[in-house]
């Protein structure tokens, strides 16, 4: 019996050393591999913020916006999370490709799918950018419209400009990346729709008097030269 | 590769059957039917005055009038000029008129004058504003004369005026140029003016037609240009201006054409500028200004309100053109009651400066960044009111020139910012 037990202890041991001295190899590989892959990835990010940095990318970004919508959410500047997101994401990327190549079960299509995300996540994260990039002109070309034409509350319309610019770059960029892609599409038509109609219903009721005024300027058969601000002219 | 021609076959077909001329005289026009014909009256009537030995041709070019201006142009017949006068002209005075498209383009039609000057090796050529209603026919003479006989380049207007238009000019456009140019043009954006073969030759191929700053105020470049080039200049008083209706329609309009072409035109002529010293003085045929009496009609404390709210909406803007103490005094100003308002003449100018370095640096938008100017400008001109409802014509002078010295003396003011950019700081 105890002879027994002393041969299937045996057995099991040398079956665990084999299974070991054939999966180290592997291991060590796969460690070479995520060393390596380290090295990459901080190579990679090394060059991207030098290179973010001689076109200026936080002077860009804060121009457009980015950094303060990205400072508000506690989040780095644009340059730091932009290398943050390439190394982890290089690096990842070379250590499921070192994983894959140890033939694991399901590992293979596992990979293949996070490799055909990437591009997608990186068009969806350039939608983004431009959208911050488009929405900070936008506002800011709203809010000086509105100070220069003496209209209530520019802020108010500055901010609403940005704000729709970035929902709209955001659920864009969701739809690329196919998260929740109908309750985001829906939510956008919504609010969109409830935004159109809100300011239909303010500007005809609520301004009934400006609504005239501007479809008779901009329709009267008696159109004439734009009028001056004021009689005096500046030049 | 030769430059692309900025005149049309049709139009080239007709300089062409013109010949060389000595005198060109430039009309851009959309829709001024109503003004046309005095205007053409008087250029003709002026020409045969005073030129009637030389070779002339009138030019218009316009924007695609709906209202028949050009058949009047063409149509304002030489023999009734010949009458009125009771001259005899002893060359053809030619009449062309072409269409360079449907939009309004000062540039475009500037341009076109320029290159049909150079084409047809004018010596000299007058532009005169359509809608000049007190134009007199020795206005030709006063503007081209100096060119044709008295070898100047460039001759610009002086006008009489309401004491408070052109606060603009007063304010900014004349004292910053005759600080960073050293010559005191007293109307850097003329409506009528007069440039030599010389300066047309600089301008014909000038990469100002590609830029905003020439296609919407091509008269700002010219003067540039030649005070940077150093051409000699000259200055003729037309009398009174009434030709307002050619301003623009607004205040963001002005700016783009007069304001926009002058910090453009800043870096584009770096380095001409920033050692340029003192104030050497343009020859002027007749007096230099003359203002007429007369209240405001417009509503003062509106715009003191539009002043104050710009500068209190427009925080983040101003933040990225304004250094934190000049927004500091701006914000100060702007807070203050009417009776104390006060925006010093020092402030403006380091205002108008720091704008200027923005401009060239592209901090956001350079449309932006003159946008931004509109409200400060309207604190400024609402001070610039209220402080001389009251004054002498003379003493009304003595601020301008006061003004003047300030932008001259904040002018290494000027310079550090500008060097302070080249250096990266």
């Amino acid at each position: 019996m105890g002879d027994m037990i002393v041969s299937e202890l045996r057995q099991a041991w040398n079956e665990f050393t084999r299974a070991f001295a054939h999966l180290l190899p592997r291991l060590l590989t796969v460690l070479i591999i995520a060393l390596v892959g380290w090295l990459i990835a901080y190579v990679l990010t090394v060059a991207l913020r030098s290179f973010l940095r001689l076109i200026h990318f936080d002077r860009l970004s804060e121009r457009a916006g980015a950094a303060r919508l990205l400072n508000s959410a506690a989040l780095p500047s644009p340059s730091q999370l932009l290398c943050q997101l390439v190394f982890w994401f290089s690096w990842l990327g070379i250590l499921l490709a070192g994983i894959s190549s140890l033939g694991i079960a399901g590992m293979q299509q596992f990979v293949g799918g996070f490799f055909l995300f990437l591009p997608r996540f990186f068009v969806a994260l350039l939608v983004v950018f431009l959208g911050m990039l488009a929405s900070g002109f936008f506002a800011r070309a709203a809010l000086l419209g509105a100070v220069n034409a003496d209209l209530p509350s520019p802020q108010i319309l500055g901010e609403a400009v940005r704000i729709l610019i970035v929902v709209l770059s955001v659920s864009m960029a969701f739809e690329m990346l196919g998260f929740a892609q109908h309750t985001i599409e829906i939510a956008f038509t919504l609010l969109f729709g409830a935004l159109m109609l809100g300011l239909a219903i303010a500007f005809g009721l609520g301004g009934q008097d400006l609504a005239r005024q501007f479809l008779e300027r901009r329709f009267s058969a008696h159109r004439g030269r734009p009028k001056k601000e004021s009689e005096l002219s500046p030049l | 590769m030769a430059d692309e021609s900025i005149l049309s076959d049709d139009l080239v077909r007709q300089l062409m059957s013109v010949g060389e001329v000595d005198i060109l005289v430039g009309l851009h026009t959309h829709d001024h039917a109503d003004t046309i014909g005095p205007v053409v009256q008087a250029i003709r009537e002026g020409l045969i005055n005073h030129f009637p030995r030389e070779r002339v041709a009138i030019l218009n070019a316009d924007a695609g009038s709906s209202d028949g201006t050009r058949d009047l142009i063409r149509a304002a017949g030489i023999d009734d000029a010949r009458y009125r006068s009771k001259l005899q002209t002893l060359r053809t005075l030619h009449v062309i008129s072409s269409q360079y498209g449907t939009t309004v383009s000062p540039g475009i039609a500037m341009h076109i004058f320029v290159e049909a000057a150079d084409l047809l090796r004018a010596r000299g050529c007058a532009v005169v504003s359509p809608d000049s209603s007190d134009i007199q026919p020795d206005w030709v003479d006063r503007l081209l004369q100096p060119v044709l006989r008295g070898n100047i380049d460039l001759v610009t207007p002086t006008y009489r005026r309401h004491r408070f238009e052109g606060i603009l000019v007063t304010n900014l456009m004349y004292p910053m140029m005759r600080a960073l140019y050293g010559r005191n043009v007293r109307e850097p954006r003329p409506a009528e003016f007069a440039f030599s073969d010389r300066l047309s030759g600089l301008l014909v191929n000038h990469p100002m037609w590609s830029q905003d700053a020439g296609r919407l105020g091509p008269e700002v470049c010219v003067t540039i240009e030649a005070l940077a080039e150093g051409f000699p200049l000259a200055q003729t008083y037309l009398g009174a201006r009434s030709h307002l209706e050619q301003q623009p329609g607004d205040l963001v309009a002005a700016l783009r054409q007069s304001v926009g072409p002058l910090f453009w035109a800043m870096e584009s002529l770096d380095g001409t500028w920033d050692k340029i010293q003192g104030v050497q003085a343009v020859p002027t045929n007749g007096p230099e200004y003359e203002v007429t009496e007369g209240t405001v009609k417009g509503d003062l404390t509106r715009l003191r309100q539009m002043f104050s709210s710009g500068v209190a909406d427009l925080a983040p803007v101003l933040k990225s053109i304004l250094s934190p103490a000049v927004l500091q005094q701006l914000q100060q100003v702007a807070s203050l009651p009417e009776e104390q308002f006060d925006f010093t003449d020092e402030l403006w100018v380091k205002v108008v400066y720091e704008f200027a370095s923005s401009y060239r640096r592209s901090v956001i938008n350079r449309d932006h960044i003159i946008q931004a100017l509109a409200p400060l400008y309207r604190g400024r001109a609402y001070h610039f009111i209220t402080q001389n409802q009251d004054v002498a014509p003379d003493a009304l002078e003595q601020r301008v020139e006061a003004l003047c010295e300030s932008f001259e003396r904040l002018k290494p003011y000027l310079v550090s910012l500008w060097t302070a950019q080249e250096r990266g700081v």
